[in-house]
């Protein structure tokens, strides 16, 4: 856009990011950035005042994860802007694509400890995708267009753009260039020759148990179909990373379920079973893979991803095809052959076997509540179509266990930092990208209460979230590793929590306290129900424990089971 | 198929050289340095100048790695988006040279010998003094190390190594320099200063 008229950089900041499509910031006021939220008041952007300028990097992490858009948050210089540090760090491990405006002192004033400096892009260097120092009023709209750009373009991630503020204060007659964002030296979306995908359709068709490991990158590319054609077809079992879920309906029958340290025994069997890994976006985490050198030994893999840095970095491959997946699997689909795989998907049929019936069942149904019957209820009752948002912790893991998700973008988690916290904020951000959907945010008591003035955020902006907060009075998942490897010595984990029920109520939001099953429903329903957003904390056994898991640096197919219920009565006190 | 796990037969450690061409920009060589710190890559050493394009740098790196390592270090450096290009020169037939400059002690009777060994390296004399000289030498990193073997016994009071600079040869390969970016056309006005509010 070319205007003749004379803009301050404050305003040439909104209109820019209206024209990149902005609608709605995340963020918190304070000098450095002040000349940009007294412009705001004249621009149709919807401002949601956090509590924490960490809440405004999870919400525009939670409204980006929900809908795939580049989602904004903004704070002053020094600790506004370090406060952000964890949400970026968040966002950068789990490729989230975020913006974040951040005020800093005038020019002329840094490198002199000015008051509230700090070296922002310094900090944030490695934490970024990329990020931007602006001191000059005409550099700040390319600066955005290219921030956007690169937020949401290639393997996503967070942008930081730093403005002083004298920039922000600073006018030009308005003819600044909206030149087309020109990044010789940024390839974001690479192209695998043919000759590789005629390998890559080689070995599928040659396989004969073969698995689809499923990962973000297909939710990030949008390639859900391509994916469940390519499935479908070849008649290709489909394992899910913790960040895939949902790129493939739960109930999908070729769905088995996530791999990895917490994911289901025979999903993890097929694996290392397997004569050939399809790995779709994703990055073989080392809570995907276990032990390294005994990771899948009897299969060749494939490996698409957009980011050719991520090949070969923990896991060899035999090839390795560098570019969007649903680009790459419009080409790849069609050489790749119908199959019947029956033997195979009977096979893993029989790794099944007893290990079907799920961890759940081997609860005693005493009536006291067990946090993966919370969930189980919670999935029955939203009849899986809510979106979720989870904190990090066992509860985490029951989610993925048991809320069986059938939507793309419908588990918001954070995988690859585990951030404590998350959950809350990420929840506002997503009820704010998607209010017609109904968000249920899952959350520790540990965990809620790193980010819970977030609360007020909510009652503020007049937000219905329905909030489950799974009280088991530990810092559950690593008291559950103090149990395994460290002799139930359960040093710093026993918790003592707020009232939380009462504590929503001084927030103005619902609260009710649930302590037995039979009770799950009506207060689930209940909270629905009500237009205010609701707290329930369900009070769970305090000992329970997240089965099977693989130990770290263990073989996948070593997982440690649920004891019998007879040999060991779970959570008695 | 493979052992699962990174390495393997073809984990010799050896110096690779990799040009790497950037923007020249604030901040770039940080950028470039807090890749290799982050994710643990040695670097032996590092020059930069300007590249022939306006606007370009070029540097000149060398790390102690593997093959499988250097591949990534190569992925990662052009993820960045002001790496504009990076080539590993390791298999490429390439000028490999150092400069290099030795304060040698060097008392009036031994001077001559000093000198008439560097000159007999190719090394040239720079500076004179009564107790000292400065040899400077421009070679490969191998034959700069040898002529400080040969100057050490009279005495290196100080040296100074640039680490290598290095240049594909023309019939291995003409590498087309990356151009660097058209900026956006800026209209300049008198900026306001600031208004003295602080911060609060
Ligand atoms: C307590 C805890 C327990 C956990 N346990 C497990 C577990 O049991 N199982 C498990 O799976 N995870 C688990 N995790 C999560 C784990 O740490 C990782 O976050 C997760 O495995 C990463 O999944 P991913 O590789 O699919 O996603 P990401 O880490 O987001 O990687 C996405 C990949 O997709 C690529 N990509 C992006 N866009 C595209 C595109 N357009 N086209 C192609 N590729 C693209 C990216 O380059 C990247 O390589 C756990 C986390 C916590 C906190
Ligand atoms: C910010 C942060 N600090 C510490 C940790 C380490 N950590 C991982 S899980 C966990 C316990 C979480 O407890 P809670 O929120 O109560 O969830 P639970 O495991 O009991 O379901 C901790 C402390 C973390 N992931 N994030
Ligand atoms: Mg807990």
């Amino acid at each position: 856009m070319n205007s003749a008229a004379t803009r301050t950089g404050a305003q040439i900041l909104w209109e820019s990011l209206l024209e990149e499509g902005v609608r709605t910031v995340f963020g918190y006021p304070g000098g450095a950035i002040l000349p940009a939220y007294d412009a705001l008041l004249d621009y149709p952007i919807r401002h949601v005042l956090v509590r924490h300028e960490q809440g405004a990097t999870h919400m525009a992490d939670g409204f980006a994860r929900a809908t795939g858009e580049v989602g904004v948050a903004v704070a002053t210089s020094g600790p506004g802007a370090t406060n952000m540090v964890t949400g970026i760090a968040t966002a950068m491990l789990d490729s989230s694509p975020i913006l974040c405006v951040t005020g800093q002192v005038g020019s002329r004033l840094i490198g002199t400890d000015a008051f509230q400096e700090t070296d922002v892009t310094g900090v944030t260097l490695p934490i970024t995708k990329h990020n931007y120092l602006v001191t000059e009023v005409e550099d700040i709209a390319p600066a955005l267009h290219e921030a956007m750009y690169v937020a949401r373009s290639g393997r996503p991630g967070p942008v930081l753009v730093d403005i002083t503020k004298d920039a922000q204060q600073a006018s030009t007659d308005g003819r600044w260039d909206r030149a087309d964002v020109d990044l010789p030296g940024y390839r974001p979306h690479p192209d695998p020759p043919a000759a590789e995908l005629r390998r890559a359709a080689r070995l599928v068709n040659e396989a004969r148990r073969p698995v689809i490991l499923a990962g973000h990158g297909i939710l990030i590319s949008g390639a859900m179909a391509a994916v469940r054609d390519l499935a479908e077809r070849g008649q290709i079992p489909v394992a899910m990373t913790l960040l895939g879920i949902g790129s493939l309906p739960a109930d999908h029958p070729l769905n088995m379920g996530m791999m990895g340290m917490h994911g289901e025994s025979w999903v993890n069997r097929a694996i290392q079973e397997a004569d050939l890994l399809l790995a779709f976006g994703m990055r073989f985490d080392d809570r995907v893979t276990g032990r390294l050198a005994t990771y899948a030994p009897k299969a060749r893999k494939v490996h698409i991803d957009i980011d050719p840095a991520e090949f070969n970095k923990n896991v060899r491959v035999d090839v390795a095809l560098a570019g969007d997946l649903d680009a790459v699997l419009a080409r790849l689909g069609p050489l790749v052959a119908a199959r019947d795989r029956s033997p195979w998907l009977g096979r893993i049929a029989g790794f099944r076997g007893e290990n079907a019936v799920r961890d759940i069942q081997h609860l005693p149904d005493s009536g006291r509540l067990y946090a993966a019957h919370v969930i189980h209820d919670i999935w029955r009752i939203t009849e899986g179509r809510a979106i979720v948002t989870t904190d990090v912790g066992q509860h985490q893991m029951w989610e993925a266990q048991y809320y069986r998700h059938n939507a793309p973008r419908s588990l918001i988690t954070s995988g690859g930092l585990g951030t404590m916290g998350f959950a809350l904020p990420a929840g506002i951000g997503a009820k704010v990208a998607r209010p017609d959907d109904e968000v249920w945010v899952i959350a520790g008591d540990g965990g809620f209460q790193m980010t819970m003035c977030e609360l007020a955020t909510i009652a503020q902006e007049r937000l219905k979230l329905n909030i489950a907060i799974i009280n088991n009075g530990y810092l559950g998942m690593v008291r559950q590793w103090q149990e395994f490897f460290y002799d139930r010595r359960y040093a710093g984990t026993p918790l003592l929590s707020p009232d939380f029920a009462a504590l929503a109520r001084a927030f103005g939001l619902g609260g009710e306290v649930v302590t037995r099953r039979d009770q799950v429903d009506d207060a689930v329903q209940r909270a629905r129900a009500d237009e205010r957003t609701v707290v329930l904390e369900f009070q769970v056994e305090q000992e329970d424990t997240v089965y099977p898991m693989v130990p770290t640096g263990a073989r996948l197919q070593d997982m440690i089971r649920r004891p019998k219920p007879e040999a060991a009565p779970v959570g008695a006190k | 198929m493979n052992d699962g796990s990174t390495g393997g037969a073809s984990a010799t450690i050896a110096a690779r050289a990799y040009a790497v061409w950037v923007e020249d920009r604030p901040g770039v060589l940080n950028r470039v340095t807090s890749l290799f710190r982050r994710r643990g890559f040695n670097i032996e050493s590092l020059s930069v100048g300007r590249a022939r394009a306006p606007g370009v740098s070029r540097m000149t790196i060398v790390v102690l790695c593997d093959a499988n390592t250097s591949r990534r270090l190569v992925e990662q450096l052009s993820r960045l988006v002001n790496v504009l290009r990076c080539d590993e020169l390791t298999g490429t037939p390439s000028i490999r040279h150092e400069l290099a400059m030795f304060k040698v002690s060097a008392a009036p009777e031994e001077r001559t010998q000093v000198i008439q060994l560097a000159t007999a390296t190719g090394a040239r004399i720079v500076d004179v003094a009564l107790e000292s000289v400065v040899v400077e030498a421009t070679a490969s990193p191998g034959r700069i190390d040898g002529l400080a073997e040969v100057l050490r016994p009279y005495g290196i009071l100080e040296q100074v190594r640039t680490g290598l600079v290095s240049m594909a040869r023309s019939a291995a390969s003409v590498m087309t320099e990356p151009a660097p970016r058209q900026l956006p056309r800026r209209v300049t006005s008198a900026a306001e200063p600031d208004d003295g509010t602080g911060s609060v």
